[in-house]
């Protein structure tokens, strides 16, 4: 195996780092923050002639979008990152791209969403875009960051898959928190990511259209087809994060088990807020209370099956979300997990907390009065409230 | 050039779903026959996407991209971009041209940042603006082309409120200003015009922006024949003057021999009807025939001034 370099790299710069390395051929996108550094270490790699790819400076995300698409459309290996405003303002076109199967990836550094304005992390930007059929990953750190960027790739562009991905990682406490980063030659990127194999790309000599109008008698069909692609990818992109491991001497899943051997009752986490979470959890276990934690990674398609086998055994599972789906039951992710295990016979109580909304720091102290509280659940074998939110004053919310 | 030579091949094929009539079926045949080869064409939403790809089926013998209403320039740079990088890397072998096309309410309103941003970027791409004067694909509402006066289902002429109440934008001086190397007007009746300017924005060093006047019979109020011959009248009353913009050099390439008065333009469309019954709107008919030649004069004196 050849060296290894060990950069240390922030989670904006691991996600530049890891495209440069992807060789993308188009990039277009908008600063915002807390993504701009990456498009402005991208810049500098087009600009210092390190990497070979016309960059688009769009402007807007709506149009970064839309110039990807048309990139992407024509063959292309394509990339743009985004956050918050920017991600909404990207909306109409997210459904375009997934529609088309287009194979774009998409850096998203989580933010929270005006208004009041809030620079800061939560995840209102990217789960107010789940039903637009893209593939999203959560990372945890700058290492993940790197590593998920280039399966990125390999994925939306699998013939088995082509379908855009949304490569997400938490704004400020990922994105600009500088780590050890152990990358791959590009060598070992280049063996792990072959060049784009376009399907049906714009072609004078082959045209195709792409984009005409779907009648009722059609259109149902079409949409079909996308939600039979997208589940089924689920098995493609556990082989691909397999190889990865196997290629690289890496240890990912799409759910991630902590402590979880004899835990009763478990924290259900998602992107950055598993590393405190885990924190919380040491503390409990050294107090013998049975603790664990599961970290999921992929949030779409959402693994359904796998959470259930993960989920089922235990007493009692809280839900961290890092937004709020207001007028529901707290978090997307805490209702999508509570819809998954409803048909259990045997089947945990569960139960939402939204936290750490807009950058409020989630500390161990809040996780572990959420584990009191699901081990409270357990005893009592009750559930009284669907969610509690975390990290806030307010009557029945858990701590400031 | 004549009319004869032009090429015999139809990328935009017959059997689609424009109305009789449609000025922008016309139009766009006219555009493709200015190319030797087919041109890759990223279309914004509108009567001519809707009309012409009913899945299954596509009447464009080229490739075609629809993505959504308000992108195309983007969408058209992203092409641009895209066949630049692989012909770099080996991976495309020719350049074809990329063809934007979208309509006025595509162009004049929602598309506008687009454009601009794509304009002011630099692709290299040829864009036509079709424009009926109003958003039709949704059943003729006004948009920022509209002419004052003229009636539209969200500016009707009404008891108190006679249609606009506003003037046209004047979406050539937004697009000259971006100091393109290449923009002009076109209209379906004066093909070998047409042509020619085509061939100029195809060859030029950068973005090109072609604005053609397309009648529209169901959204103007007016019989399918009179498509051609409204094209001509625009043009003869100075309601649409032919010209171009090269490298900031104007130049009126259809001197009407007689300015006809915009009367003759006006009243033959059942959208100004409401100018001439059930009393003539002396008033208003004035008021646009003022605005017009102020506007003809301006376009002679940038003419005069941007010449040598
Ligand atoms: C974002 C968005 N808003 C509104 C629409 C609805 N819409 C579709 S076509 C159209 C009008 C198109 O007008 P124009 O560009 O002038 O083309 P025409 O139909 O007149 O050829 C509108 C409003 C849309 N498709 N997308
Ligand atoms: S409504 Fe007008 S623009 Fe649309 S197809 Fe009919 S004639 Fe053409
Ligand atoms: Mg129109």
């Amino acid at each position: 195996m050849m060296a290894r370099k060990v950069l240390a790299l922030n989670g904006d710069e691991a996600a530049a780092y890891a495209v440069k390395q992807c060789k993308p051929d188009v990039i277009a996108a908008y600063p915002i923050t807390p993504q701009t550094i990456i498009v402005e270490r991208l810049s500098d790699f087009v600009a210092d002639g390190e990497l070979d790819a016309e960059f688009i400076s769009a402007e807007s995300e709506h149009s970064a979008l839309s110039a990807c698409i048309g990139a992407s459309a024509m063959g292309a290996r394509t990339y743009t990152a985004t956050a918050s405003q920017g991600l909404a303002l990207m909306y109409e076109m997210l459904f375009v791209a997934s529609s088309f199967r287009l194979p774009i990836v998409m850096s998203v550094a989580n933010r929270a969403l005006n208004s009041p304005l809030n620079i800061w992390n939560d995840m209102s930007d990217t789960m107010g875009a789940r039903d637009c059929g893209w593939i999203q990953i959560y990372n945890e750190n700058a290492q993940e960051v790197y590593d998920f960027t280039i399966q990125s790739f390999r994925i939306a562009e699998d013939h088995r898959v082509l379908l855009p991905v949304m490569v997400c990682h938490d704004g400020f406490v990922v994105s600009h928190s500088t780590e050890g980063v152990e990358t791959l030659s590009d060598s070992e990127v280049d063996s792990f990511l072959p060049p784009r194999t376009p399907v049906y790309p714009l072609d004078v000599e082959n045209p195709v259209t792409i984009g005409c109008v779907g009648v009722p008698e059609y259109y149902p069909e079409i949409k079909y087809q996308q939600e039979v692609a997208t589940k089924k990818s689920i098995q493609t992109i556990k082989e691909i994060i397999n190889e990865f491991n196997e290629s690289f001497g890496r240890n990912y899943d799409i759910i991630e088990k902590y402590q979880m051997d004899g835990a009763e009752v478990a924290l259900l986490t998602i992107g950055s807020a598993s590393g405190t979470a885990k924190d919380a959890v040491d503390e409990m276990r050294a107090e013998g209370k049975p603790v664990g934690l599961l970290k999921l990674r992929l949030f779409r398609p959402l693994p359904v099956e796998d959470l259930r086998k993960a989920l089922s055994g235990l007493k009692a599972v809280g839900v961290i979300d890092r937004h709020i789906s207001f007028g529901s039951m707290g978090g997307a992710l805490n209702m999508e997990v509570r819809a998954a295990l409803y048909e259990m016979r045997e089947r945990p109580h569960v139960m939402g907390f939204p936290a750490g909304l807009g950058g409020r720091d989630i500390r161990v102290e809040h996780f572990i009065k959420i584990t009191e509280e699901l081990l409270r659940i357990a005893e009592r074998d009750v559930l009284e409230e669907d969610y509690r939110v975390v990290g806030c004053r307010g009557p029945g919310c858990i701590g400031p | 050039m004549a009319l004869k030579s032009l090429p015999l091949h139809e990328y935009l094929s017959s059997g689609h779903r424009l109305c009789a009539g449609c000025g922008e079926g016309v139009t766009i045949r006219q555009i493709l026959k200015s190319f030797d080869e087919p041109p890759i064409i990223c279309n914004a939403t509108s009567c001519l996407e809707v009309s012409t790809t009913p899945f299954p089926y596509t009447s464009w013998r080229t490739p075609w991209i629809h993505p959504a209403f308000e992108c195309t320039g983007a969408v058209a740079a992203g092409v641009e971009a895209a066949q630049k990088a692989l012909i770099r890397k080996g991976r495309k072998k020719k350049w074809d041209v990329v063809l934007a096309l979208a309509g006025d309410g595509g162009t004049y309103d929602i598309g506008l940042q687009s454009l601009s941003g794509a304009l002011e970027r630099g692709h290299k791409f040829v864009y036509v603006c079709y424009t009926n004067d109003a958003y039709m694909n949704t059943g003729i509402q006004r948009s920022g082309a509209t002419p004052r006066a003229a009636w539209t289902t969200t500016s009707p002429a009404g008891k108190v409120i006679p249609g606009k109440t506003e003037w046209q934008k004047d979406l050539m001086k937004i697009v000259v200003a971006h100091d393109i190397p290449y923009a002009a007007t076109v209209s379906p009746s004066y093909p070998m015009d047409l042509q020619r300017k085509m061939k100029k924005a195809i060859q030029a060093d950068g973005p090109s922006f072609i604005l053609a006047l397309t009648p529209c019979p169901r959204g103007w109020r007016t019989p399918p024949y009179l498509t051609i011959e409204l094209g001509r009248l625009a043009v003869q009353t100075c309601m649409f003057p032919l010209y171009e913009v090269e490298n900031g050099q104007y130049k009126i390439t259809m001197k009407p021999k007689r300015k006809l008065p915009v009367e003759y333009y006006l009243r033959p469309q059942g959208r100004f009807r409401h100018l001439f019954t059930p009393k003539t709107r002396h008033d208003i008919i004035n008021a646009i025939q003022a605005y017009v030649d102020k506007k003809w004069q301006e376009i002679q004196k940038l003419e005069q001034l941007t010449q040598q």
